[in-house]
């Protein structure tokens, strides 16, 4: 190895060693600081204290955290189960049953990934106030439901599907729903293991939507919760840190044990 | 086959085409198109709370003369010209290094890297913010180091306050947008910067001028979204600021002037939907510019 190459290398590991810092440092900082005062936080004081019990105490004196995190998970999964399967429906329709007409409404739904969240929420607001489901778990659900972003991946998915297994069942007498759900969800289930994680996490950590309807703390979710501990007048950032903990554990969980299917969901998009 | 057993499989194949897709095609006529055109004509409309009457472009000309949306324009715009070109070339550079092979311990640091784009962006926002305090640890660090002679006031200082808007959004989403240079890099065939390599050209040039290039739909991919992310920025301003979007509007985005409008104050739905349709119109603009330079390469 020569001289040049060995600098190139070093200045090459320093970068991405900074940034791995970087990167990892809040999650250290959160950690640490769950062990300290509030005064000690924001006194920068990065070493482990002696506050992580106070702090778990008072997190759970101030919030029903049982409550709380059940509220999140049920939401998370009752928008994982409904999104994925009505928009992987959708996405093998398209798929399978090719037609000029569908191709159209095809687009329409395309159309649908550049409208920002800001035009629809006052509508959906009024909607759900209407129809008397604010403070509803299941309002928070629905809008996103048939989600565009979800029914182009499994569209795009489709295209791999080997159309002779769709053929030989036909052959054998199954119908289409009997195809759908013999055939086509058990040969596609890495395609829906990463569906479910991007839909999971997405709905785990939403936030805009549930604070427009969620009005009530029988009904907030985890980072509800998190981010109306941190807006008090004076939060106590040991127990934020409890929270913060908390929102985290389940998306980071997931992550590294389904690492592959986490980033083959995410560059669905773009294949 | 006879014309009538034709006719019946073409019609139950049209059938079933259509009950597939029905639940969702439903679902975004009520929940993503009636909302988007009744954001249009609340538009047109203004007054408090539920009692609106007609005001034609009345909206328009109230935004014009509306200090507080100018400044939530220029600070939304200001985020993602000065944002977006600093997250890409950093993930650029981030992923050209990774994808070099010579190197150890390269899904360690690739998945430190990426790491960031798990966390809700209520979580890292609330991190952040204790992080940067007055006496934070990071002040602290850079006070420790020399870089700064006193405190910056992070988000006492309107200039500071947008400039961690501005840090805390490249820390969350760098490694996201790595990850998807890297998948491409991996699609380049080895052998062009090879040849490159032997032909004496420099590993600055190489990055430039290859790997740049060949990345070039990607990039155009990766800009557009992280542009029309940071037009809906809202989630961290609002858990940094505490919903004000401070110090004095420094930090106000247009979504969270707009929730403001609708939720913190008596609402005005009328004014709020007007200032909707700006962001419309700036990412439809935005994928419009997308669409014809990818027409325009192919």
């Amino acid at each position: 190895m020569n001289v040049s190459r060995f600098v190139g290398d070093a200045i090459q590991y320093l970068f991405i060693g900074i940034a791995a810092f970087l990167s990892v440092f809040p999650f250290a900082w959160m950690v640490i600081s769950s062990t300290n005062t509030s005064i000690d936080i924001l006194g920068g004081k990065a070493t482990f204290g002696h506050a992580f019990a106070a702090n778990v105490g008072n997190f759970f004196a101030q919030v029903d955290a049982p409550l709380v995190f059940w509220n999140s998970i049920k939401v998370s999964l009752m928008a994982t189960a409904m999104t994925i399967v009505i928009s992987s429906l959708a996405g093998y329709g398209f798929e399978m049953f090719k037609s000029r007409m569908r191709d159209r409404v095809y687009s329409l739904v395309l159309l649908t990934l550049m409208v920002p969240f800001a035009a629809l929420m006052i509508p959906l607001f009024m909607m759900m106030a209407k129809s008397g489901l604010i403070d509803t778990h299941i309002a928070i659900v629905l809008p996103g439901i048939a989600s565009a972003f979800i029914i182009f991946y499994f569209r795009q998915s489709t295209k791999a599907f080997p159309v002779e297994l769709r053929d030989a069942a036909k052959v054998d007498g199954l119908k289409e729903w009997q195809i759908f759900l013999y055939i086509y969800m058990p040969v596609m289930r890495s395609t829906y293991a990463a569906a479910i994680i991007i839909v999971f996490m997405a709905s785990w950590n939403n936030y805009l939507w549930p604070l427009i309807v969620l009005q009530s703390n029988e009904t907030k979710t985890i980072t509800l919760v998190v981010s109306s501990l941190a807006s008090a007048y004076t939060p106590d950032f040991g127990v934020v840190m409890i929270g913060t903990i908390l929102a985290t554990l389940p998306t980071l969980f997931i992550f590294f044990v389904m690492q592959r299917q986490f980033v083959q969901g995410m560059l669905g998009s773009v294949k | 086959m006879t014309t009538a057993r034709a006719n019946g499989l073409k019609r139950s194949y049209d059938i079933n085409g259509w009950l597939f897709i029905a639940p969702s095609v439903a679902l975004i006529a009520i929940y993503l198109v009636y909302p988007i055109f009744r954001s249009l004509y609340l538009s047109f409309y203004s007054g408090k709370g539920m009692m609106m009457k007609f005001a034609g472009f009345g909206n328009i000309v109230r935004l014009w003369n509306d200090p507080v949306f100018i400044s939530a324009l220029t600070n939304t715009v200001v985020f993602f010209v000065v944002q977006v070109p600093i997250m890409i070339t950093l993930a650029l550079m981030l992923a050209s290094v990774l994808n070099n092979d010579r190197l150890k311990f390269i899904g360690l640091f690739r998945t430190a890297i990426f790491l960031p784009c798990v966390t809700s962006l209520v979580a890292y926002s609330v991190l952040f913010k204790s992080m940067f305090a007055a006496d934070g640890v990071v002040n602290a660090a850079l006070l420790a180091v020399g870089l700064i002679a006193a405190p910056i006031g992070w988000l006492t200082e309107p200039f500071w306050a947008k400039v961690l808007v501005i840090l805390s959004i490249t820390w969350r989403w760098t490694g996201y947008n790595m990850i998807f240079y890297l998948a491409a890099m991996q699609n380049i065939d080895r052998s062009v910067y090879e040849a490159a390599r032997i032909d004496g050209v420099p590993a600055w040039a190489r990055f430039t001028r290859l790997t740049v290039p060949m990345l070039k739909p990607v990039i155009l991919f990766t800009t557009i979204t992280s542009t029309i992310g940071t037009l809906q920025l809202f989630d961290e301003v609002y858990n940094l600021t505490e919903g004000k979007g401070g110090p004095s509007d420094a930090t106000l985005t247009l979504s969270l002037y707009i929730y403001n409008l609708t939720f913190r104050y008596m609402p005005s739905f009328g004014y709020a939907a007007t200032i909707s349709y700006v962001i419309v119109l700036m990412v439809a603009l935005l994928s419009f510019l997308q669409f014809y330079a990818a027409r325009d390469r192919s």
